[in-house]
């Protein structure tokens, strides 16, 4: 009932999993030790962002002339970075909130780790107009407070205050509305933990998250709003980022298509690094199942689109640039005296970057390879970064006094900032890859049943439904109490595995002592005939699913808690 | 008054949904589901009222935009005016298409938070709260049905045995 899929959708969680396989799944990289990898890459972004850090704490102790800037050339790099940020961290928003509004399911698979990286790389972006006010102290300038030098306030006429604005809302917004999300996946991390001190964490960070009915309505009602309210919200961030060029009076950046032209972009090189980090990930973490094949083509189709969106902008920029007629318009950043000026080379990479080789992916071959897509998805990364650096610096360096043209050259802090941000970015996402759920696995499980493999493949040919067809087959267990229905041949069986238990000559172990046997399971082995932990501890997978059969209760419980591990740590 | 419930474990959420059918259509009291996913339609099965909780937001939105409007209009035009960049601040109509970003920013901001927040309050979420599902496994892939047992003990249980469930516990609740 409810779960019809049509055939032709493919499945979008793939290994035929049950709703307990995605649990272990999602908190397997949680439990789980840190491997090699994670630790080396760990401590180069480590490395990397404390160096970031010292760069940053340089500029700020000695001033921003430590910079590359000039007379002519006042933003460069430091700007560049901060719309690169932001834009990427669009990707993560447009999936949870838009494709919601839109009833993708596939965004359920990748949503949480997009947003996730939205929230990590917007502090990155809010690094840069912080430093680059070179007198960070006064960086409350910004909020709209009385002024206590005088009754002045902030402008608020100012494209540079709604930015201020703008990413303040965006960034508190998607951290709600992302944290909203976490609730019930914590919850779940929680009442698995088995260490007091992850349950604590986990209990504190879960908000003592129950999954009542009523709550799951507001949760379902809450996501439904906050999706209506982010997407126009996204889109504002960048339309207002771009407001910071579209206003102005410089020429190359007073463009009346600047604000859809940088949405579609920052979409454009959001998903870029979506699928960078994914194609990782999903690898790493072991989460191919829900991060398949589709999502990656879904995705690519998605940055086709857009890239499309901002082929068509430069295309335009270029001819009006061109039809204007004005000399002046002859050296923006795209027309023909940006392309074999001293800029050509930025201007190239902008061109082949995102508007040549992401065509590539207009084959279904290589849109659907998940190589190819990393290749693609790291051009368009590098790409949209020289988009920004061209908008500006190129744009800067040819102004209406041909005396001050002039070139950028960044400097070792510079380039220390930017590495800096990008350890401080993968630093962060490499610890949330280690301590959050980074699939929503109640979200996925909602789906299970109508976009999992194996329920597809049980609807389209009619063998029977991997779990016993739902309304038909009602499966009834004995209540726990009554263990004298034990079937006596599979206590016998149990206890020839394990070995009896001689009351003369042995002494009983208190059972109570492994984790997850309480007095009541206690009590239950002790009938069946279970009273030490060297009999516990010869059980393997086989003799717990006999337990299981006999007991009733519990049914995995006992392995998940690895019984027969705690109790030859104990019988030592 | 005796609170005495029974606890009835279900792992799919199919069954979870008839057999909710079936007490409430028995008229036994659900006093509350657990469950580790949205079930769809399972508010609705329970009788559950709709939420309001969008009209709440709907208000904070409100609420916001004219916060907004107050505080600009304040600040831009009767505390200090200033001439910026030609934009005229004599009045607040004119100089209004600039403060359309952070009209709009403000709306937002007071819609979403102010909604999580009473989100948070009425379900009674927050930090170092304690969980309250009576079974940790309702997380992960069980389902669990409480109802009120009111001297029925006997009928109920086997009752909720037949709609499915595969394990059945009596509790006290305080």
């Amino acid at each position: 009932m409810g779960h019809y899929e049509a055939p032709i959708r493919e499945p979008i969680i793939v290994g035929d999993k049950t709703y307990h396989d995605i649990t272990l799944d999602v908190a397997a990289p949680i439990e789980g030790k840190a491997n090699k990898s994670w630790w080396i890459a760990f401590t180069i972004a480590l490395v990397a962002m404390l160096w970031g850090f010292g760069a940053i704490a340089y500029t700020i102790g000695t001033g921003i002339g430590v910079w590359g800037l000039n007379n002519k050339i006042n933003w460069a790099w430091d700007i560049t970075n901060f719309v690169w940020w932001v834009g990427i961290g669009h990707a993560g928003t447009l999936i949870s909130a838009v494709l919601l509004l839109f009833r993708q399911k596939w965004r359920m698979g990748i949503n949480r780790s997009a947003e996730a990286m939205t929230i990590f790389a917007v502090f990155q972006a809010g690094l840069f107009p912080l430093i680059h006010m070179g007198r960070i102290w006064n960086g409350f300038y910004t909020l709209p407070i009385p002024n206590q030098l005088g009754s002045l306030w902030v402008n608020f006429n100012s494209p540079l205050l709604w930015d201020v604005f703008a990413i303040s809302t965006y960034l508190s917004v998607s951290l709600v509305f992302w944290w909203t999300g976490l609730l019930p996946d914590f919850a779940m991390i929680r009442d698995r933990a088995t260490k007091p001190f992850q349950k604590e964490i986990y209990s504190l960070l879960s908000f003592g998250w129950s999954g009542k009915a009523k709550d799951w309505q507001r949760f379902e009602e809450v996501s439904l709003v906050l999706a209506g309210l982010a997407t126009p919200l996204v889109l504002s961030v960048h339309t207002i980022v771009s407001f910071d060029f579209a206003t102005s009076v410089i020429p190359g950046w007073h463009s009346t298509v600047y604000p859809p032209y940088f949405v579609a972009g920052a979409v454009f090189s959001g998903f870029a690094m979506v699928q960078t980090l994914l194609l990782i990930m999903r690898k790493v973490s072991n989460l191919e199942g829900y991060i398949t094949r589709v999502h990656i083509e879904n995705m690519n189709k998605v940055i086709l689109v857009t890239g499309g969106i901002v082929a068509v902008a430069y295309l335009s920029e270029f001819f009006v640039g061109w039809y204007t007629g004005s000399s002046y318009e002859d050296f923006t950043y795209l027309s023909w005296g940006a392309a074999t000026g001293p800029y050509w080379w930025a201007f190239w990479a902008l061109i082949i970057c995102n508007s040549v080789i992401p065509q590539l992916l207009w084959f279904k071959k290589i849109r659907t390879n998940y190589i190819w897509t990393f290749i693609i998805a790291i051009f368009i990364n590098i790409g949209m970064w020289f988009e920004r650096f061209d908008i500006i610096v190129i744009n800067l360096s040819r102004g209406h006094l041909p005396s001050t043209w002039t070139q950028f050259s960044p400097t070792f802090i510079d380039v220390s900032i930017f590495l800096g941000t990008l350890g401080f970015f993968f630093v962060l996402f490499l610890l949330y890859a280690r301590t959050f759920p980074v699939i929503a696995q109640a979200e996925v499980k909602s789906i299970l049943k109508s976009s999992g493999d194996n329920y597809k493949r049980a609807r389209d040919t009619g063998e029977a439904l991997p779990k016993a067809e739902p309304i038909a087959v009602v499966e009834k267990t004995e209540i726990p109490r009554v263990e004298e229905d034990s079937d006596d041949a599979k206590t016998n069986n149990l206890l020839d595995k394990l070995g009896s238990f001689d009351v003369n000559t042995q002494q009983a172990d208190d059972l109570k002592k492994v984790k997850g046997i309480g007095p009541k399971m206690e009590e239950t082995l002790n009938q069946i005939g279970i009273y030490t932990f060297a009999q516990v501890g010869k059980m393997t997978k086989n003799e717990y699913d006999l337990l299981d059969s006999i007991t009733g209760s519990f049914p995995g419980r006992a392995e998940r808690d690895d019984w027969a591990g705690q109790a030859n740590k104990l019988k030592s | 008054m005796s609170s005495k419930v029974i606890h009835a474990l279900y792992d799919d959420d199919d069954v979870l949904m008839s057999a909710v059918k079936e007490v409430r259509a028995a008229h036994h009291h659900i006093e509350e589901v657990y469950t580790p996913f949205p079930v769809h339609g399972l508010d609705k099965a329970m009788g559950l009222a709709t939420t309001r909780i969008a009209i709440t937001s709907f208000l904070y939105g409100v609420t916001g935009l004219s916060f907004a409007v107050w505080f600009l209009n304040l600040i831009m035009i009767q505390e200090w005016p200033q001439n910026i960049g030609g934009k005229p601040s004599f009045s607040f109509a004119e100089n209004m298409p600039a403060f359309v970003p952070i009209m709009f920013e403000m709306t937002v901001f007071f819609a979403a938070h102010l909604m999580v927040i009473t989100f948070y309050m009425r379900s009674k979420i927050w930090p170092f709260r304690k969980a309250l599902n009576p079974d940790p496994r309702t997380t992960d892939d069980k389902f669990l049905m409480e109802v009120t047992i009111d001297g029925n003990e006997e009928e109920l249980t086997s009752f909720l045995e037949n709609t499915g469930a595969i394990e059945i516990t009596i509790n006290e609740k305080e």
